[in-house]
């Protein structure tokens, strides 16, 4: 390979990069704002939350990419950059997924530490912010770490739109070289060692806050392999 | 934003053909992956670290690195060297391969869940080893992964719309031609879109079904 094509693939990188950046950002806010949603006193709020969450997951994100890009526009008569309307797509599908795992994480702190929240006249949002966060949320990493595996993956699929990113960049090398076996081996290499990096930095995170609560971080991922579909991206189950 | 039933009615046809593709590539990928995931789950389980290390890194890999970037490899490359697939088998391949990784971690865990008294008694009764995990083991691990086997069903039939960039015509693609054919976008991929929901709720409500019988 010429380094020309060698800078097409850097800047594919830093394509996917800014794209996995804005997007697990976006998904963070959602999957935070709709997952304490769905634990709100009024039915209203949770039924609607609820309902996102099972449209977004219930639906292929390559479809909603399309949507986006084709449906949106004439709809409302905007068109977005493709960076935003690729991290709008990615970002309301995987903050979904999200969603349930902040669900989840908050559904297992100990219900004693809400009660002990009620009896010093906590107010809600005290409670949320003092109590359950702070506990839930260091239990939220390793879901939040394979979600961000996904997610990185799922960038990939903008590539079909024609945006620059590090799958497209490879075929355009194919097309350039009219040979793919070396390329996509270098694609496949570069997209594993960026997940090996997310999962590190991630390890370390969870490592940082669990001492903050005085836990040990969990090892052995066989035992919560039955119940991780649930609370992961890939999962079906689960209604409002 | 204007909607055209007739566009709709249109498409309705293609949307069958698309729909009857996507099922028979999630039915083929399902089985593709139930086994390989199995066959990965049963040689880390081996004793020599000849195996299980190979095993771990090749799985780890394709676990870790996305689906679409695979598609293209075994599209383009395999041709290359020779070997050629219709686009379908090869995109059925590569999704029951993607998801292998997953399965597998599924049986681990099943596997790991069933009791060490079973290898016990096993063991006691003079068992042979295939033996055991036949009629002992597997039968036991196996019920108890079958919802989050369906997990990861549902999970691929979201994948399937990915064999549209290596130009099988499921869903996705056969939208994507109507779409360009007749220059209407939002009724062919709003009518999938709500496929892709619908199926993946009954689905998941099937499954709950499932589950309840199965586990307890």
């Amino acid at each position: 390979m010429t380094s020309g094509l060698w800078d097409l693939v850097l800047k594919g990188i830093w394509t996917t990069i800014q794209l996995l950046v804005f997007s697990a950002l976006l998904a963070a806010t959602v999957s935070f704002v709709v997952g304490v949603a769905r634990t709100h006193r009024r039915w209203i709020v949770r039924f609607l939350a609820g309902f996102y969450t099972e449209v977004f997951r219930g639906t292929s994100a390559l479809v909603m990419i399309f949507w986006v890009f084709f449906v949106l526009p004439p709809a409302f008569g905007w068109q977005l950059v493709p960076m935003w309307a690729g991290t709008l797509a990615l970002g309301l599908t995987y903050g979904a997924y999200g969603s349930e795992i902040v669900r989840g994480a908050l559904k297992a702190v100990d219900p004693a530490q809400q009660e002990g929240g009620i009896a010093l006249s906590f107010t809600p949002w005290q409670r949320m912010r003092l109590i359950l966060l702070p506990q839930a949320v260091p239990e939220m990493i390793p879901p939040f770490s394979n979600l961000l595996i996904e997610l990185l993956k799922g960038t990939a699929l903008v590539s079909v739109m024609g945006m620059g990113d590090l799958a497209f960049s490879g075929n355009l090398v194919r097309l350039a070289l009219q040979e793919s076996a070396e390329i996509y081996t270098y694609l496949l290499l570069i997209y594993f060692v960026i997940a090996f990096l997310l999962t590190r930095v991630m390890r370390g995170l969870e490592k940082k806050l669990k001492a903050g609560v005085g836990k040990a971080p969990q090892r052995g991922v066989a035992a919560h392999e039955l119940k991780r579909a649930e609370t992961t991206g890939v999962s079906g189950g689960g209604v409002a | 934003m204007k909607w055209d039933w007739n566009a709709v009615s249109d498409f309705m046809p293609h949307f069958w053909d698309g729909l009857l593709v996507t099922l028979q590539a999630l039915a083929l990928g399902s089985l593709i992956s139930f086994a390989l995931g199995l066959v990965w789950a049963l040689l880390m389980r081996t004793p020599t670290r000849w195996v299980r290390w190979p095993v771990g890194v090749v799985t780890e890999f394709v676990r870790n690195t996305p689906l679409l970037v695979q598609l293209f490899f075994l599209f383009y490359v395999l041709p290359e060297w020779g070997v050629t697939f219709s686009a379908l088998t090869t995109g059925v391949f590569a999704i029951g391969l993607h998801y292998s990784t997953y399965t597998m971690q599924v049986y681990r865990a099943g596997i790991e869940a069933v009791p060490a008294g079973q290898w016990e008694a096993a063991t006691a009764l003079n068992l042979p080893r295939v033996r055991t995990w036949q009629v002992v083991i597997l039968p036991q691990a196996i019920r108890r992964v079958i919802p989050a086997l369906g997990n990861y069903v549902i999970a691929m039939l979201k994948d399937t719309p990915l064999l549209m960039a290596i130009t099988v015509l499921e869903m996705l693609g056969q939208a994507r031609l109507y779409s360009q054919e007749h220059f209407q976008f939002t009724e062919p991929l709003t009518v999938i879109g709500v496929a892709f929901i619908v199926i993946s709720y009954l689905a998941s409500l099937l499954l709950r079904a499932l589950e309840r019988r199965l586990v307890h």
